[in-house]
């Protein structure tokens, strides 16, 4: 019978079928951070359990690491939450990356930089952006503290099997316009609710053509859609990817998963639960002007008037985000200022990210109004941009060059927007007080950002020099 | 877990869509090691115009909704972050039914594993039901829901049937431990262990 490359996925991993929808599935990889771990943790203890396999379980500290004087945390309860990391992984043998470590970083940068994420793997962690991973070729999504505790002690965990949506993309992205782009432009065409129960398999050349660090931002992104899971066949560019690094299959090992990773892919005729035709032929940088990431339009287009939805509920919510915004119907997008840039995060804190945004800054200076800041997604990704001298095209133009964490992708460390700030950011939420209370985010892709740091408001940076 | 049967209580209307798990608990409080002490900061930049300053536009800080243990909401509640602080918050505020026309999965999923009942009706019913908790003309307005006969009902003659799954039914009748039960499959997992190749 044909399937989806979801199906082929998912049904090798079943341990026990509970029910007509419930399965209990194994889980090949489980990613750890400081957040969401210290009760599951406690929850073993308490019921004398063991971590089942530490060996397929790997920690970081990300959220709350401060991205400058990283070893002096100041927050008493942070500080307190990431020595329980260290000792609750010390306890149980969980292999830790702390931040004394080259590979410390954003636990979805670090999954694939270390050879752990992997084709056609079941991949969990307690983080909403594990949909990230989806972009090898796995299926990987975000799970809650009770459920990091059931995968630490089982290795398994129980899941509804999701339906299947497949997202046609027809056309070549133009000259300019990046992965983000693309997926805020997905989002908005789908709704923040349109994938909800599903798992997302996007299609399309426009994917294969893309580098797999433009897949991941893709994939990341697929929750803001509500997609339980998001994922891309792996290709020759995901088999180089994944090769070569820490924990990369080696020898017989490699050959086996090869022959299972070359038969990723949905079969011809298989059918999927949902299918979306987009083309992005005639796409442009977009931008979000409301608090959630549906809310986003074309840079060349205007903040949106509330009357020109059509339900009293698009109506209000519009209105409330506007209001939030301290935006009004009807101004250009080119015409919104900013006080702060962000670049950086699992959405996009990557190399290619950090080249995209270098090429478009060099030799020109930040705008006087903006505080402009570069957060590495990991130790890894730093140093590499460091030996190509990426670091010194940022601080040059007046950018803050940062070490690795998620920084001011949610503000649980220093680096938080004080009210009524605006800022251009390549993160993935731009909900209410995500990034500081009352803190204004427009979410963005790094050229974008990059060129609005200089220039102080937005520019569409394809014909802006 | 305790174990959920039926339960009535006084129903909260927060009209909102797309209500995400950064208003539900910000992150400023994940930071705690704990599951419980919550409830406090639940809604907290919608609760407070400043710490210790309730907001009295906020439909929580209205006095008809005190101690109330049904909250109805808007579409896709509980969007966003995967945090099970939100649920957490929730629960220990005094929710142990939330109703919506959607919600998003994880949050769910997280519901479930704390007991909380997530109840999906369609969006005239949950627009029915925003409309009495909210009508002056019915103050106190109450809910009884029945778990075993999947019935939500008021004593205005509303009564509707909810879908759930059955295994999360049991489950939460049960109260039971989830991972307890996994364990007793074990058998299962160690021979899914043993054809299984090494990644590394």
């Amino acid at each position: 019978m044909s399937k989806t490359l979801f199906e082929k996925i998912w049904e090798p991993h079943v341990v026990d079928q509970i029910d007509d929808d419930l399965a209990l599935i194994y889980i090949d990889l489980h990613l750890v951070h400081e957040v969401t771990s210290p009760q599951a943790f406690e929850g073993l203890r308490i019921n004398s359990r063991n971590v089942r396999k530490p060996n397929l379980t790997a920690a970081t500290i990300d959220h709350n690491v401060p991205t400058s004087d990283r070893f002096n945390i100041k927050d008493p309860i942070a500080k307190k939450q990431i020595e329980t990391l260290r000792l609750n992984c010390k306890e149980f043998g969980v292999p830790l990356y702390d931040i004394d470590n080259i590979n410390q970083g954003i636990v979805h940068v670090i999954g694939p930089e270390l050879g752990l994420t992997q084709p056609g793997m079941t991949i969990v962690c307690g983080d909403s952006h594990t949909s990230t991973h989806g972009a090898f070729g796995a299926l990987a999504f975000g799970i809650g503290t009770s459920e990091v505790e059931h995968v630490l002690a089982t290795q398994t965990l129980v899941q509804k099997k999701p339906k299947t949506m497949a997202i046609n993309v027809s056309g070549d992205l133009p000259l300019g316009v990046s992965p983000k782009d693309l997926v805020l432009s997905i989002i908005k065409e789908i709704g923040v609710d349109g994938g909800t129960g599903h798992a997302i398999e996007f299609r399309g050349d426009v994917f294969k053509k893309m580098s797999m660090e433009g897949r991941m931002t893709v994939c990341n992104m697929t929750i803001e859609g509500g997609g339980r899971a998001g994922m891309i066949a792996p290709d020759e560019k995901t088999f180089e990817f994944v090769q070569g690094k820490k924990f990369s299959p080696k020898g017989d090992n490699l050959d086996k998963l090869m022959d299972t990773w070359k038969n990723l892919y949905t079969d011809e005729d298989a059918k999927f639960d949902a299918n979306i035709d987009i083309d992005c032929s005639n796409l442009e940088p977009h931008i979000s002007w409301g608090t959630n990431p549906g809310q986003v339009v074309g840079i060349n287009s205007s903040v949106p008037d509330p009357e020109s939805y059509s339900t009293p509920e698009e109506k209000s919510n519009a209105q409330s985000a506007l209001d939030y915004m301290g935006l009004e119907a009807g101004q250009k997008i080119s015409e919104i200022s900013l006080d702060r840039v962000f670049i950086g995060s699992c959405t996009n804190g990557r190399i290619e990210d950090l080249r995209a945004a270098a090429n478009i800054i060099k030799g020109k200076q930040v705008n006087k109004n903006v505080r402009a800041m570069v957060v590495p997604g990991s130790g890894l990704v730093k140093m590499m941009a460091e030996k190509e001298g990426l670091d010194k095209i940022f601080t040059e133009s007046g950018f803050e060059w940062r070490e690795a964490g998620c920084s001011m992708c949610l503000g649980m460390n220093p680096d938080i927007l004080v009210p009524k700030e605006r800022c251009a950011s390549t993160s993935n939420r731009n909900f209410e007080g995500r990034q500081g209370k009352e803190g204004r985010t427009h979410l963005v892709g790094p050229e974008m950002a990059a060129a609005a740091a200089i220039e102080g408001h937005f520019v569409d940076v394809r014909d802006w020099k | 877990m305790e174990a959920f049967i039926n339960h009535k209580g006084l129903v909260a209307p927060l009209d909102r869509a797309n209500v995400d798990t950064d208003q539900i608990i910000p992150k400023q409080f994940l930071k705690r090691i704990e599951r419980t002490g919550f409830g406090e900061f639940a809604f907290f930049d919608w609760r407070y115009l400043e710490p210790g300053i309730p907001n009295p536009d906020f439909i929580l800080n209205d006095n008809r909704y005190k101690g109330a243990s049904i909250l109805v909401a808007g579409t896709n509640f509980g969007s966003g972050s995967s945090r099970e602080h939100a649920p957490w918050a929730l629960l220990d505020y005094g929710f142990k039914i939330l109703i919506a026309p959607s919600f998003a999965d994880i949050f769910r999923t997280n519901c479930f594993q704390n007991g909380i009942l997530t109840i999906s009706l369609n969006k005239e019913k949950v627009d029915h039901l925003m409309g009495m908790a909210s009508s002056p003309k019915y103050a106190g307005y109450q809910l009884e829901v029945d778990l075993e006969s999947q019935i939500v009902k008021d004593e205005n003659g509303f009564s509707e049937k909810f879908d759930i799954d059955l295994f999360r039914k049991e489950s939460l009748l049960k109260g039971q431990d989830e991972i307890g039960r996994t364990l007793t499959s074990e058998d299962k997992i160690n021979s899914f262990e043993s054809s299984r190749i090494d990644r590394w």
